[in-house]
């Protein structure tokens, strides 16, 4: 008997022959392969990149990464539910753990043009606060943004501005209830027209400047929320924790806390990622075996002699295993490389527009981001070499399994 | 015709094995599809139904331009006498039909002001075409066409701070431009299930509402509702027919209603076609090895066929006959199964973790019931075997490229 050191090498170089018997067969088979690998990790791409847009614009309108709210305002908000930026809280918004972070009064209005009226929420910003932390500060299209907290004007939706029938320059009134539960009104100019998404932005708010907010409604310095941006989305227990301690009478609550739909949309994808591997593996897994049957079926005679030359079956269903696992193995890495050619060259997005106003009214984007995310290239690789190895033992083990005068005997 | 299905079907239990696996693949496939698409069609029509019924109905006439600028003087003058008509009509038996008059206004409680849509709706036929009046969380519905009441959803209710008893103050403007101002008592309050509406939406009787804002007998809408969406068609025609020439009204379908509802059913077709595809071709694919091995290990053989005289045509029909046999059996089987599933659980429902909190938050139910129609479950089966026929005629062509001879003389 040669050395063990040789076997591995001899078992592979037998595998690497047999697959290339029938080139055709190994390319076809190869191919679904591929396009079955390529589907698993695209269509996650997809997946994740719709819901990573969403869950960015989600954040950018209004949300945060973490907000601050006095207790009781996320339930009712309403004036009566404010609270003070206190020092201890100021200063621990100054840490390098939040990049940006801004105070808010946001409370129940009622605006009127000289024409119609609409119930809406009124936000007062501290305009240069709001920068990379939420869309208002680029999203004025007509007009100009506000400049400081104590700018007299207001930004108005653009389709607000429509079913107002008023526009830029016009005068509106701002009617809402004050610390005192007395009605609180004052007119504006309407200095900037916005443009946001989905639509309920655009028609849902108006914003105006913080002081200004203060002031209409007599609240002093108090405001309704504090917004927090910090460099990633994900790990912000440590600011949480910090954030809690600096004021511990308020509720600071994480995004994954204030939009918990967005978080159950995540586990449903990933339910369905999960269906849709097994799905196309199933698929796969049918050529798979139906191709290495055949292979096995064809070579009868060839392992009878191996046998009868003295080659133990755990060889034989070793060379059907590495024939398999090379058939795997560049399958896997063309259908990676695919993947990755085909999500690198949709980066600049799938534009669905057409659906738009149906996808917004499930909350999705009109314009689709693909992105890979490793985990799920991963998932779908070990899901492929597992069990593609665990469904070519069968053909491995008939391959084994043949008496060898009888193999050799037969035609 | 005959002798070559009867050799086809001859051939093809030849390799018992390997005719079932790739019989199974088809029927996995098959199988997958059928239970996807009628998951999917029924998962449509539930949307579609139940979110029309809770309150927009599935179809509304309309002042022309009141649905894209819903102002309170475009008005359907003697709203009630026309839905009376419409009613009346032997065409239109078995349809529900309301009429409604809808403004903005501000409610205040003791304490709380905000921004709502009044709707002013007939008691006595509401019910038959919006959920709402179904869904009352405590208090009861609206008792009479002239009664002095409101009713309104349960987040607004909590907002407002008011409960079953409390007074309501309703502050808008008149048709005329005046004020209108008043007092009702809150009967009812409502959760529909649709968390945008709920916040929103105070119900107030016709009579009163047409008071209260000077409308006379005017409306905004009168509301249809057929027992099923098939109707809609004849409907539309029926009702078109019996409108007054002046002023304008327009009869307006669902899908003009809520755009974004046929939108999401479009994308989510449209996306899922291309899933669907790719898993098909990963099975064709995977197949395509067993069709052509089949060809290759019998060259000898169809050579000897060529020889005695067999046309190249007539052995590439039976090549092809023995596919589409073998396509045949794997669909009756995957055809079988499919609807099977389908069946078992329209009677029974589906669902999958985390789908219940998910619907959920749409107002939907949780449970989907696959819909079992011809079309339904055909149509992915007829795709299928559309890919594993092509597929088929790459081996039942190649016979064109054989010479007998060396065919004969073939290993």
């Amino acid at each position: 008997m040669p050395p063990d050191t040789a076997r591995p090498p001899l078992l592979l170089t037998l595998a690497w022959r047999n697959l290339w018997r029938h080139p055709r067969r190994t390319l076809v088979m190869l191919f679904a392969l591929v396009l079955g690998i390529w589907s698993m990790i695209v269509m996650a791409a997809l997946i994740r990149g719709s819901m990573e847009e969403q869950i960015r614009k989600e954040i950018l309108n209004l949300t945060g990464h973490v907000q601050i709210h006095a207790p009781g305002y996320r339930d009712d908000p309403a004036v009566e539910h404010r609270f003070a930026v206190t020092p201890a809280l100021a200063e621990a918004l100054r840490t390098k753990a939040a990049v940006a972070a801004s105070a808010r009064v946001r409370v129940p209005a009622v605006i009127s043009s000289e024409r119609e009226s609409a119930g809406v929420v009124l936000v007062g910003i501290d305009p240069p606060g709001e920068r990379g932390l939420s869309f208002i500060s680029k999203a004025v299209t007509d007009g100009a943004y506000l400049s400081t907290p104590d700018d007299p004007g207001l930004l108005l939706g653009r389709k607000l501005a429509e079913q107002l029938e008023t526009g830029l320059g016009r005068r509106v009134v701002l009617m809402s209830q004050d610390a005192g539960n007395q009605i609180a009104d004052r007119g504006f100019r309407v200095v900037g027209i916005f443009d946001a998404e989905p639509q309920a932005m655009e028609t849902g708010y108006v914003f105006i400047g913080l002081g200004v907010a203060q002031q209409m409604l007599k609240i002093g310095q108090d405001v309704s929320e504090v917004a927090v941006m910090t460099p990633d989305r994900k790990g912000l227990e440590g600011i949480v924790a910090s954030l809690r301690a600096a004021a511990p009478g308020e509720d600071v609550a994480p995004w994954t806390e204030l939009q918990p739909l967005l978080v159950l949309m995540e586990r449903l994808h990933n339910v369905v990622l999960l269906i849709w591997f097994a799905v196309v593996f199933t698929a796969m897994a049918f050529g798979l075996v139906n191709t290495l049957l055949m292979a096995v079926f064809e070579r009868m005679r060839e392992f009878g002699l191996f046998q009868a030359l003295g080659m133990p079956p755990r060889f034989i269903l070793g060379q059907v295993l590495v024939e398999s696992l090379i058939l795997l193995g560049i399958a896997l890495a063309l259908g990676n490389l695919t993947s990755w050619i085909s999500v690198t060259g949709l980066k600049g997005g799938i534009d669905l527009s057409m659906f738009a106003q149906g996808l917004e009214l499930v909350g999705m984007s009109p314009v689709m981001y693909p992105a890979l995310a490793a985990g799920d290239v991963a998932a779908a690789n070990i899901i492929v070499i597992v069990l593609g190895v665990l469904a070519s033992l069968y053909p491995a083990w008939r391959a084994s399994r043949y008496v060898p005068v009888e193999a050799i005997t037969r035609t | 015709m005959t002798i070559i299905l009867r050799l086809a079907w001859r051939n093809l239990w030849r390799h018992k094995r390997r005719t079932w696996l790739t019989a199974s693949a088809i029927a996995f496939v098959t199988a997958l599809m059928v239970f996807l698409i009628t998951l999917q069609l029924g998962s449509y029509d539930l949307m579609v139904d139940s979110s029309l019924r809770i309150f927009t109905a599935q179809m509304q006439v309309q002042r022309e331009g009141y649905l894209d600028k819903p102002q309170i003087r475009k008005i359907i003058p003697d709203a009630a006498a026309l839905a009376e008509r419409l009613r009346a009509e032997p065409a239109l038996r078995g349809v529900a039909i309301a009429t409604r008059a809808q403004a903005f206004a501000l409610a205040s409680s003791g304490t709380r002001s905000y921004g709502v849509q009044v709707v002013g709706v007939e008691p006595e036929h509401e019910p038959d075409v919006s959920t709402v009046p179904r869904l009352m969380k405590s208090g009861r519905f609206l008792s009479g066409r002239a009664a002095q009441e409101a009713v309104l959803g349960a987040p607004l209710a909590k907002n407002l701070n008011v409960r079953v008893g409390d007074e309501l103050t309703l502050l808008g403007s008149a048709m005329d431009g005046s004020v209108a101002a008043t007092i009702v008592p809150v009967v009812g309050i409502f959760e529909s299930g649709m968390r945008d509406l709920d916040r929103v939406l105070v119900e107030m009787p016709l009579a009163s509402f047409q008071e209260l804002f000077g409308l006379g007998q005017g409306a905004h809408a009168i509301a249809l509702l057929a027992p099923d969406l098939a109707r809609l068609p004849p409907m539309h025609r029926d009702v078109a027919r019996l409108l007054p020439a002046a002023p304008a009204l327009a009869v307006l379908d669902w899908d003009r209603l809520v755009p974004g509802l046929r939108q999401v059913i479009e994308a989510d077709w449209t996306i899922d076609w291309f899933i669907y595809v790719a898993l098909i071709l990963v099975v064709t694919l995977s197949i395509l090895n067993t069709f052509i091995m089949s060809v290759l290990e019998r060259t000898r053989e169809l050579g000897i066929m060529l020889a005695l005289g067999a046309t190249p045509l007539r052995i590439g029909t039976l090549v092809f006959a023995e596919t589409a046999l073998l396509a045949l059996i794997g669909l009756g089987i995957g055809i079988a199964i499919g609807s099977g599933i389908a069946a078992w659980l329209s009677v029974h429902g589906f669902t999958y973790p985390g789908l219940k909190e998910f619907m959920g938050q749409y107002g939907l139910p949780a449970l989907i019931y696959p819909k079992l129609s011809p079309k339904a479950i055909l149509i992915g089966p007829a795709v299928i075997l559309g890919f594993i026929l092509v597929a088929a005629l790459y081996p039942a062509l190649r016979i064109r490229k054989l010479q007998p001879v060396e065919a004969i003389h073939a290993a």
